[in-house]
């Protein structure tokens, strides 16, 4: 085993499945000879060659449909949108043509692409850089979408999204990207898509999240505890599909549950999850499902990010307010 | 890669007036400027240069946020500028900041955007121009917009756009270019190919021998200009101005350029995809340099008026930053109250959780 940051974990997954599978290509604007604006391919056109790993011209409806292209003729394309907030500009590619491509065919086609994107809050970037629009992509019917906590799951569950044969968008949140380091197994292992992880077992509510909020519910978690209440955490891993069995028979031991989410709080991923327990457990809630989100406005500018983005101790007050009702 | 278009290219030579030695070899296309407009040119370039030395310096003491490196682009990007009128309106990208500060943008509010603050975007009256884009390629369809405004109310003005070499790659690019070009519209298109996109090189983003000649699919005017070369790029805008005004249609300009520093000041190494023999070899094309030759062998230029500017320019950006300072922090309830003209029933609740976190 070895200590590894979430960026070097990606890195290595891109390696195992290059190695794997010549099918395998990787693409985007500097993740040739540069290695990624944040050197998530570092060394890998050195190491694979420019055929299987290259730098495309500055566009992103080129890389998607580049993507769709190259799948049609048997390849696996990882392509990478430089930042997420450029997703606009491929939204076609994404939501109008890969998603819709195996339902437009008859279920005869085949779109085993895996595009890999930095997003999330907390690193001063300048606009359009941090934003969390995962909720757009999980709105799209024939997308799987998969959000990291870290570097472990973030080479199983990678190495699962490549090997998969519908389109999975791979969001890896910036502020994990060299925060920590975790113990991961040299050798090639996969996560299930879809499925959650109980990251921490408790009895009296459940805090669910995923990306950077995990982090900061296992922080609050903590903070509960020593108040005398016990959270359970729920890292969701991918946001489509969910895990809504996980969820549900975690809220029907605890009886509570707070949901957590650094996008803004209109029609995200919590939303969604809220609707699924009291649909599927309201006899067993003690309290209604309480949201942590960010407020309603565009992703902040740096100067208010600090206020703008929820933290542990917003999680700590919406558990107690759910502890007291 | 083996180049097919080389007689596309021929009718693309790079247009120059001052040498590298800041000689004279295009008198025919020499501008009649008055001596204190020629060293107005080498003011704003001087003043520029200390600007992006002094924001480099700001950044890496965390008094300045995102900045873009903008030495050696100077020619490019204030000859283009020099050639226009108060009135026109600019679509700058995110290292065009200089330009938009010579339009009226005040110094502290380019520091505040810099920084993220709202207030960096809002354009004192009187300042015609869009904030600095990051989208790549996005102000390039705007500004058919503009320009095509400005044509429906028969106004002599008109809409600048800039963006890179890699920029010319995005479809905004083509599209804006072949809709202002579709209804006539007074719109300058400049493509500052500093070569690089990042690390990504301008022979890989495209086949084409120059970006110029990209103009010719639109059928629109195309022009390539030696970017160090202020007056070179002062000329090739002026006339595209000219042009558009007169209702024949917009122009593209490629300015052939460099930029010394990294990309931006996040992390950008240069040294990872740039030889020093290429960038001493631009450095020898530097144009300031070149210009400033040029006002000597005149003899209207002299090192004490450098000095002049250089003193003037530290001690504006001292105030600006300053200024900067005293500008009121921005808060979240600030962003809530930016989202609509009239706040709806959700953020109206939030304003009220987010003013009571704030006055904690
Ligand atoms: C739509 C979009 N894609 C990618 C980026 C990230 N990005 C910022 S600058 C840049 C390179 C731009 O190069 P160029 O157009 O040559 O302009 P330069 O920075 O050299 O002035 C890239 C890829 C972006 N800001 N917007
Ligand atoms: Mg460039």
């Amino acid at each position: 085993m070895a200590q590894m940051t979430m960026i070097q974990a990606i890195t290595d997954a891109l390696r195992v499945e290059l190695k794997n599978d010549e099918n395998v290509v990787l693409f985007g604007e500097d993740v040739g000879k540069n290695g990624g604006v944040f050197r998530a391919t570092e060394g890998l056109q050195d190491e694979f060659g420019e055929d299987r790993v290259f730098d495309t011209p500055l566009a992103e409806s080129g890389i998607g449909g580049l993507a769709i292209g190259l799948a049609t003729q048997g390849f696996r394309p990882v392509p990478e949108i430089q930042f997420f907030g450029f997703v606009y500009e491929v939204m076609d590619s994404i939501s109008g043509q890969m998603a819709r491509m195996r339902y437009r065919s008859g279920n005869t086609v085949n779109m085993p692409i895996t595009l890999r994107s930095p997003f999330g809050g907390g690193v001063h970037t300048p606009e359009m850089h941090a934003d969390s629009l995962e909720g757009l992509m999980a709105q799209q019917p024939g997308l799987k979408v998969v959000i990291p906590s870290n570097p472990y799951d973030a080479k199983g569950l990678l190495i699962s999204a490549i090997r998969d044969n519908d389109p999975v968008i791979y969001l890896e949140h910036m502020k994990l990207y060299r925060s920590f380091r975790d113990e991961v197994p040299e050798e090639e292992y996969t996560i299930e898509l879809g499925k959650a992880n109980v990251k921490r077992e408790g009895t009296d509510i459940t805090l669910i999240a995923y990306g950077a909020m995990v982090q900061a519910s296992m922080k609050a978690a903590e903070e509960l505890e020593k108040n005398g209440v016990s959270a359970e955490v729920i890292d969701l891993r991918t946001i489509a599909p969910l895990d809504v069995e996980t969820i549900v028979e975690s809220v029907k031991k605890t009886g509570r549950a707070v949901v957590v989410q650094e996008a803004q709080r209109v029609a995200g991923i919590a939303s969604q999850i809220v609707a699924e327990i009291q649909e599927r457990a309201i006899l067993h809630l003690e309290a209604p499902v309480l949201r942590v989100t960010a407020p309603d406005t565009v992703y902040s500018f740096p100067q208010a990010e600090e206020v703008w983005l929820p933290n542990h101790k917003d999680i700590v007050n919406k558990a107690n307010e759910a502890m007291n009702y | 890669m083996k180049r097919t278009n080389e007689k596309v290219a021929e009718q693309f030579p790079t247009f120059q007036i001052l040498n590298e030695e800041g000689k004279v070899v295009n008198e025919e296309k020499m501008p009649k400027l008055s001596d204190d407009e020629f060293k107005d040119l080498m003011t704003r370039m001087v003043y520029t240069r200390i600007l992006d030395q002094r924001s480099i310096a700001l950044n890496r003491q965390g008094r300045l946020g995102f900045y873009a490196p903008t030495a050696g682009q100077e020619a490019s990007q204030l000859g283009s500028h020099f050639a226009l009128e108060k009135d026109d309106y600019l679509l700058p990208g995110y290292r065009d900041v200089p330009q938009l500060i010579w339009h009226g943008l005040p110094l502290y509010k380019a520091f505040l955007w810099s920084r993220g603050h709202f207030a960096g975007g809002q354009m004192p009256e009187g300042v015609h121009a869009m904030v600095p884009q990051i989208i790549i390629g996005a102000q390039y369809v705007q500004t058919a917009g503009v320009a095509l405004g400005m044509k429906k109310r028969g106004e002599k003005r008109v809409a600048v756009t800039y963006t890179g070499d890699g920029g010319t790659s995005q479809g905004d690019f083509y599209e804006g270019m072949n809709f202002a070009g579709a209804f006539d519209a007074p719109a300058i298109f400049i493509a500052q190919n500093n070569r690089f996109a990042i690390s990504t090189p301008v022979e890989k983003q495209t086949k084409a021998e120059t970006l110029a000649q990209k103009a010719v699919a639109a059928g629109i005017e195309g022009i390539q200009v030696d970017g160090m070369d202020v007056l070179a790029v002062y000329v090739a805008t002026k006339e595209a101005r000219e042009r558009a005004i007169n209702g024949e249609g917009p122009t593209l300009i490629e300015t052939l350029t460099y930029r010394y520093g990294p990309h931006t000041m996040a992390g950008d190494d240069p040294t990872r995809y740039r030889t020093k023999d290429l960038d001493s070899e631009w450095e020898q094309k530097d144009p300031l340099v070149r210009f400033r030759k040029f006002l000597e062998d005149k003899g209207i230029w002299s090192e004490e008026e450098e000095n002049e500017v250089i003193e003037r320019a530290k001690e504006e950006i001292k105030a600006a930053i300053k200024e900067a300072d005293g500008v009121p922090k921005q808060k979240v309830t600030d962003l809530i109250g930016n989202m609509y003209e009239t706040l709806p029933q959700n953020l109206q609740e939030q304003m009220e959780e987010y003013k009571a976190k704030e006055s904690k």
